[in-house]
């Protein structure tokens, strides 16, 4: 018990009204808990959503745009004299293929480049499949399967047969799970589909797949690439995606914008791809700031309450240590010093707390309707959210305590013992 | 003999609704181991000079040297600091801080002081508490001790960082007959020891005791 004096009257004080120190205390406890607790789970639903997005998305995407640039017009060439005004509604576009022309070089271009990973071409196209007299949609994507998993991390996703089955069978299909469910369709079953153009093909299902989201899982199918050229009618050197993964993923937009400019078609880099998700992260992100920020500042205004309260009751206290020569900044101390431990005690049983919850959350099956793959609450535990925590309710606790610990040094100690 | 307190031209005003004169031009000096009692009706201003002396109250016109320190214009924590090691002061109503032992009250100035070492405090205190025969006293809570009790053990954490100068306003005030003798006699047996005692009281018969009485009457000294 070897503290120095205005600690032992700083730990006195706090013991002498314990019920009062550990209502403070709880305060605090339960805005670092809650904050734990939403951060946690909030990051863990961000990560969810970036992951199943980034496993879906390709770090850049450049295809061939549809162009709705209508300032220039066949009418316009006809009339020819620059005097007259041309006016054309309803433009509509002329038939333009929509594939990427000089793939080849573009993709030989990529490949040289040092910060590309892996690229892959694709060719995709919206199909129906019969289901007895009801037709299905459904998107093909014609793919060479070994790029695309070094671009995609199919593997794991595999529920049934094998991705590499394509290689092998020209005919084969491997369809996302939700989809073979709908059409009954398991391993080895043949499926028929048909383009929007009208020819039909009959494929064997390979393999099914499951990424997690129905939004996929419904209505995509990997096929080879020259499936696709065959149902549509092309040539062999049509496609119209070309996938770009990148070693490092946050240069993708820089990226993205050199490779418009030097191969002449769109660009699309996985943040614009998935604008919604970034802006939902975001909206999570501020969400759990502003619950967080107002259960500390009302645990704040607790603390601030009851060491006012404490320093009116101690006013006579207060004097008597000032009398005996007790100085201001004593008497901050001591005040101060209270309000740290509250602080430093709440915080930490703050994090306990929120941990448990957060564990507890964690494990809790997630009532799926089908929507999203998910066992349990996506939960994330990351120490820099503790460490955010207890520096929150310190910062907190000090500041609530800052105000009245300065009152309680400025009491006039004659005015008090003067009775 | 060598003087430990001066006042020089010493003026207070109170000027909350209307101004009012209660410290009128105060001149004294005080020698080292002096007992003077300061005397005078109730509301003379003896309280109100008793805290100019002892540095608490610093609102005032005129200077006050201490142990041939001039006090006046000390900042707040140099004050602090001043009257810690060199007044020892004991209130009309005990007051000790309730939540702690007798022991503790006592050694909180000296730790605040922090000359000696813990337990060289510890045993200073025991030794001031044995002088006022309270040292069985030493461990139990001061907010639970009778008021005769209190104020011993306030005297004994009065006397505990050996201060040049004791101030007491009327530290015999709220006393029973019984404990006021004690005290008295403890007054006393400081006094022979050559300790500087100015206390104010309006009991006669302690006032006989001292070495000077300086009575007080509407803020002026009368003699
Ligand atoms: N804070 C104050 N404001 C105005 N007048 C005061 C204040 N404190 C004391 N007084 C007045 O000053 C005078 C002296 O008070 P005090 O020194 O306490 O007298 P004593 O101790 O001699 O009884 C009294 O008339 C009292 O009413
Ligand atoms: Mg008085």
């Amino acid at each position: 018990m070897a503290l120095p004096v205005n600690l032992e009257i700083a730990k006195t004080h706090l013991l002498s009204r314990k019920k009062q120190s550990i209502v403070a205390m709880l305060g605090v406890t339960f805005g670092i808990a809650m904050f734990i607790l939403m951060i946690s789970f909030m990051k863990g639903v961000n990560k969810f959503l970036q992951d199943t997005m980034l496993a879906s998305t390709a770090d850049i995407k450049i295809y061939n745009d549809v162009k709705t640039d209508f300032s220039s017009s066949v009418t316009a060439d006809y009339f020819q004299d620059s005097s007259q005004l041309v006016v054309v509604r309803h433009q509509k576009p002329k038939n333009v293929n929509l594939n990427i022309k000089s793939a080849d070089q573009i993709i030989a271009d990529l490949k040289d480049n040092p910060k590309v990973l892996a690229v892959s071409p694709m060719l995709s196209s919206q199909v129906f499949f019969n289901y007895g007299p009801v037709q299905l949609n459904g998107i093909i994507k014609g793919v060479n399967i070994l790029e695309e998993i070094r671009i995609f991390d199919l593997k794991d996703k595999i529920v049934s047969g094998r991705l590499e089955n394509l290689l092998t069978s020209d005919n084969g299909i491997v369809m996302g799970v939700g989809l073979a469910k709908k059409l009954h369709v398991s391993m080895g079953d043949m499926v028929t589909l048909a383009s929007p153009t009208g020819n039909s093909m009959r494929l064997r299902v390979v393999g099914t797949f499951q990424m997690g989201m129905a939004m996929v899982d419904d209505v995509n199918s990997y096929v080879n690439i020259a499936t696709v050229q065959q149902i549509l009618g092309k040539d062999n050197s049509y496609i119209t995606t070309i996938n770009v993964k990148l070693k490092d993923l946050n240069f993708a937009s820089a990226e993205a914008i050199s490779c418009e400019k030097k191969y002449g078609y769109k660009a699309e880099s996985w943040e614009v791809t998935n604008a919604s998700v970034q802006t939902s992260n975001v909206v999570r992100d501020v969400l759990t700031i502003v619950v967080s920020a107002t259960m500390l500042i009302v645990a704040g205004f607790g603390i601030y309450n009851i060491m006012n309260m404490l320093i009116t009751n101690k006013m006579k206290d207060i004097a008597i240590l000032k009398a005996q020569g007790f100085a201001q900044k004593d008497i901050i101390q001591i005040f101060l010093t209270q309000s740290i431990i509250i602080g430093l005690l709440g915080a930490i049983a703050g994090l306990l707390l929120g941990f448990l919850l957060s564990y507890g959350l964690s494990r809790v099956p997630f009532p799926s309707q089908g929507m999203v793959s998910l066992k349990t609450f996506p939960v994330i535990f990351e120490i820099k959210y503790y460490v955010f925590g207890v520096l929150f309710g310190v910062i907190t606790t000090l500041v609530a305590g800052l105000m009245p610990s300065i009152k309680a040094s400025k009491i006039d100690p004659v005015a008090i013992l003067r009775g | 003999m060598s003087e430990i307190l001066k006042t020089i031209q010493l003026n207070k005003y109170f000027r909350e609704t209307e101004e009012f004169h209660v410290i009128k031009s105060i001149n004294m000096t005080i020698n080292a181991g002096e007992f003077v009692t300061i005397t005078g009706k109730s509301g003379c201003g003896k309280s109100t000079l008793l805290y100019l002396l002892s540095t608490m109250d610093n609102d005032y016109e005129g200077e006050v040297h201490i142990n041939n320190t001039k006090v006046t214009g000390l900042s707040q924590n140099e004050l602090a600091a001043f009257r810690n090691e060199n007044i020892g002061f004991i209130f009309q109503f005990h007051f000790l801080l309730p939540e702690f032992t007798a022991l503790q009250n006592v050694m909180m100035p000296a730790l605040k002081l922090a000359k000696h070492s813990r337990a060289e405090i510890e045993e200073r205190a025991y030794a001031k508490l044995k002088q006022m025969q309270m040292e069985d006293y030493a461990l139990k809570l001061s907010g639970k001790l009778s008021g005769g009790q209190q104020q011993r053990i306030a005297v004994a954490r009065a006397l505990i960082n050996e201060p040049k100068v004791i101030m007491a306003d009327e530290p015999t005030g709220n006393l029973d007959s019984v404990n006021t003798g004690i005290v008295f006699d403890i007054f006393k047996e400081l006094a022979s020891k050559g300790n500087t005692i100015i206390a104010v009281t309006h009991d006669n018969d302690f006032a006989e005791r001292s070495d000077r009485i300086i009575e007080m009457k509407d803020g002026e000294i009368v003699q």
